[in-house]
């Protein structure tokens, strides 16, 4: 029952959180500046094979993306059922492969174009005849450097 | 009635959720890089000029059917042993002579390829043929030239040939660069990735 209770003395202060936000903030933002999001939506299938001898491809700006594979179910209705080719966010024929290989060379600068590789990424599923159309439109057009996008994986496991 | 003022909210756990949704967000997030079997494709070509001949017994004919079905030297094969194949046929070294080798470790089957430098293997394919199917007869025949080179590299310069890529790209590779560059060239020139592709077939 002691009315004067004599003040702890040997307390620490308490650390300021009041700037906790504010870095969390910062964090934040250099997450959010740093992380590429998905380029184009995927109007096909893209269940990519799946190989072991791969090698990386780093300067994502100097890659061009070719996907090909079966329309996904929302556009089934309208694109039919057979494979297709979709050159940035729409589907595209074998024809128009050198067109967009061309605008895409046009749109870099001039020292960078010999490095420019094309990625396929093509649906597992898809035939082998709509990738040797591709290829040979690319030919015609000197996009020589592919890539074959393809998930880590043993290749045994393409067969099942 | 006097009003009353608000009670303050409590700001003090806005950095716990902040750094939930951080956390959350860190773990999630994947910065995607894309990896993938690289090839060349060959230049368009003269449809005048002759294809080169090349011996019979300096080709390996893969192909798969559309049923995805292997086919090695017109023998039915299964994928898990075709690299052992390929790597049998590319290491074979049965030529004599000019075509001699002298780091190959196979079977000097005369009845197979002289030497590396000239095996090609050629890999045909059908128009319904699955590209997955495809891929993994890729994967295996660039595994093949990859173990004969690891192996090349190893007896030569003592690190596998990927170690010797990789150090070309590592920017703080300590040793020389150049000579790098030459021996990679030495190992390719040994074992050069000879793989063509022919028209598929109807």
């Amino acid at each position: 029952m002691s009315k004067f209770k004599k003040k702890k003395s040997g307390e620490l202060p308490a650390i300021s959180t009041a700037s906790l936000p504010d870095i969390v903030f910062m964090l934040l933002f250099f997450f959010m500046v740093a992380t590429v999001m998905r380029q184009n939506t995927l109007m096909i299938e893209n269940k990519l094979p799946y190989a072991d001898q791969i090698e990386k491809l780093d300067k994502k700006n100097l890659v061009m993306y070719i996907y090909a594979g079966k329309p996904s179910s929302r556009y089934r209705a309208s694109a039919g059922n057979t494979a297709r080719i979709q050159l940035n966010d729409k589907f595209a024929a074998v024809e128009d492969i050198k067109a967009f290989i061309l605008a895409e060379r046009a749109s870099k600068r001039e020292e960078e174009v010999p490095y420019l590789t094309t990625a396929l990424k093509v649906d597992g599923d898809t035939n082998m005849g709509l990738v040797g159309d591709i290829k040979n439109e690319l030919r015609e057009v000197e996009a020589l450097k592919i890539n074959y996008t393809t998930r880590q994986g043993s290749a045994s496991q393409n067969l099942k | 009635m006097a009003r009353r003022s608000a009670p303050e909210v409590n700001a003090g756990s806005m950095a716990d959720i902040a750094f939930l949704l951080l956390i959350f967000f860190l773990v999630t997030t994947t910065i995607e890089t894309d990896s993938g079997i690289s090839r060349k494709l060959p230049p368009p070509q003269d449809t005048d000029q002759p294809p080169p001949i090349l011996k019979e017994k300096n080709i390996f004919v893969v192909e798969v059917n559309k049923n995805n079905d292997l086919l090695v030297e017109e023998v039915p094969m299964e994928l898990k042993d075709l690299r052992e194949a390929a790597i049998k046929f590319l290491d074979n070294g049965g030529g004599t002579g000019e075509d001699r080798c002298g780091y190959c470790q196979g079977a000097k089957d005369p009845s197979s390829s002289d030497n590396p430098t000239k095996a090609v293997i050629s890999l045909r394919n059908n128009r319904e043929t699955t590209y997955s199917t495809y891929i993994a007869v890729q994967n295996e025949l660039v595994a093949a030239y990859t173990t004969l080179r690891n192996r090349e590299a190893e007896r030569l310069y003592g690190k596998s040939f990927e170690q010797m890529e990789k150090d070309l790209k590592d920017v703080n590779y300590a040793g020389n660069k150049e000579t790098l560059k030459e021996d990679i060239k030495k190992i390719q020139f040994l074992f050069p990735e000879k793989l063509s592709e022919a028209e598929p077939k109807k």
